[in-house]
């Protein structure tokens, strides 16, 4: 799950950088236009390696940072079917969080420094994880709307420049396709059930509407640093085409199933197709990622919590006498 | 939004009287007890305690095939890595093999030289689609010869 594009800089990744080199840069430039992924051990400018560290370390964070409002959620979860869905779930993506840092790590920052960045709060992750999971309502949400969001953002960065990070979305994607079936799956139930979970549902959809609108990040003028980006393969589409391409995924499936879409002057522009929505607060968005969202501290002293309390495994796993290899 | 979860408990108010129903009461299971902790005591600050090697992780999907690469990880050992690979890269689809290897063990080409790898001659003669037309060769030639048998008039 990602929503990286306007978060600040993080610290420079602790590598020797390439100086600027014209030369080398119009190769690196001839490349990408070709289509050609670049390699871990390849010449790229220092702004490309800085801008995909900071990119792939916040989408690692925002995956296992987003295990958590679902993960409080699994004892709760009402069937047994519904509880083994979400499990499963979870795993994923905290293993995505996995591939991912993996990926970041290629560029040249150690893992340890990364996820100490997470817990001292220093490298952000999606705002959307800074919201609180009210009702099993919020999970169908969480499920099909930001799973939804995060299918579109992910499927498209797949296609980008750099191969390590496109290898790992490539996998998540394909992981991510049972998470949106999952989250539809809830959704469907409630959306159609008895009119408490209807209720239920439409309050959370209500709670979600805006969140996902701000997913994507602010509008594609007020964007800073879209052009080079886009140039290099970083981010093959903008924010608001990102958008779009939801809106126009999933609106109709909203209104399929009978939602009242809390934006009222939401309308499709008859000659282009897309939707125009009313901007959510960016202000908010702004609060949210500086630290001032309503979850945020919860969500960093669990995870700090968790962190600590693991801390006796990885001593045991490093302290442990590994069998003799087989012959 | 709930109290700031680093402020010490202040024993004159009911811890939770400012959240929803289903937040207070979940304390009766061991996952929402470690929430009360993380709320009142989690640590400011935890460092990392420990970095291990990468291994190159390979996924054999069926007996007799190939095994092919499915990503990396970090493990203090190969016994470990195998663990978090079956975690990791086997959690569903088919698997009944799993190699993995130190990364410092790998030795690769370098793309630079990767004219090494391109043909200096034509090489369809190394290749199926080199040989076109057999058929109809076959065919063409099986009626010239019956025709010149046919013109030299066996008895």
């Amino acid at each position: 799950m990602v929503m990286m594009s306007e978060l600040p800089l993080g610290p420079l990744p602790d590598v020797p950088e390439a100086t600027s080199d014209p030369e080398a840069l119009i190769a690196f430039e001839g490349r990408i236009a070709r289509g050609e992924r670049i390699e871990p051990g390849d010449w790229m400018p220092a702004d490309y390696r800085r801008q995909l560290t900071r990119l792939i370390q916040q989408h690692a964070n925002s995956e296992l940072m987003g295990a958590l409002p679902e993960g409080m959620w699994i004892p709760f979860a009402p069937s047994f079917k519904r509880k083994l869905a979400l499990i499963a779930k979870v795993q994923d993506e905290v293993g995505h969080a996995l591939y991912l840092y993996r990926a970041a790590e290629t560029l040249g920052k150690p893992r340890t420094q990364m996820i100490e960045e997470l817990l001292n709060g220093t490298s952000k992750y999606s705002n959307v994880f800074n919201y609180p999971a009210e009702t099993w309502g919020d999970i169908a949400m969480i499920g099909w709307l930001i799973d939804g969001a995060a299918v579109v953002n992910q499927t498209i960065m797949a296609t980008g420049s750099y191969g390590p990070y496109a290898r790992a979305l490539k996998r998540i994607t394909y992981e991510e396709a049972f998470h949106l079936k999952q989250g539809y799956d809830v959704t469907v139930a409630l959306a159609t059930g008895t009119q408490l979970q209807r209720d239920m549902a439409q309050e959370a959809f209500n709670r979600w509407w805006w969140p996902t609108m701000m997913f994507f990040g602010p509008p594609d003028k007020q964007s800073v640093h879209t052009g080079i980006l886009h140039r290099w393969g970083v981010k093959p589409k903008s924010n608001d085409e990102q958008r779009q391409e939801f809106l126009r995924k999933f609106v109709p499936k909203m209104i399929e199933l009978g939602f009242d879409i809390p934006d009222k002057d939401l309308r499709k522009d008859p000659q282009t197709g897309d939707w125009i929505i009313t901007q959510p607060d960016w202000d908010e968005f702004k609060r949210v990622i500086n630290g001032d969202g309503p979850m945020n501290k919860e969500r960093l002293a669990l995870r700090r919590l968790i962190y600590d309390e693991s801390s006796w495994l990885r001593t045991a796993l490093d302290r442990h006498v590994p069998l003799p290899a087989a012959a | 939004m709930y109290g700031d979860p680093t402020a010490d408990a202040d024993p004159s108010v009911a811890f939770g009287h400012d959240m929803p129903f289903y937040t207070r009461d979940w304390h009766f299971d061991p996952y929402h007890q470690r929430l009360t902790v993380a709320r009142r005591g989690a640590p400011d600050a935890v460092h990392f305690d420990t970095e291990w090697g990468n291994w190159e992780v390979f996924i054999q999907e069926k007996r007799g095939e190939h095994h092919t690469h499915a990503g990396t990880l970090h493990a203090p050992d190969a016994e470990m890595a195998i663990m978090l690979a079956k975690e990791n890269y086997a959690r569903r689809g088919p698997c009944v093999n799993i190699w993995v290897v130190p990364e410092d063990a790998i030795a690769a080409s370098a793309y630079e030289d990767a004219d090494m790898f391109e043909h200096t001659t034509d090489k369809m003669y190394r290749d199926p689609a080199g040989f076109q037309g057999l058929r109809k060769k076959a065919q063409a030639g099986k009626e010239r010869v019956g025709d010149e048998a046919a013109a030299g008039g066996n008895p």
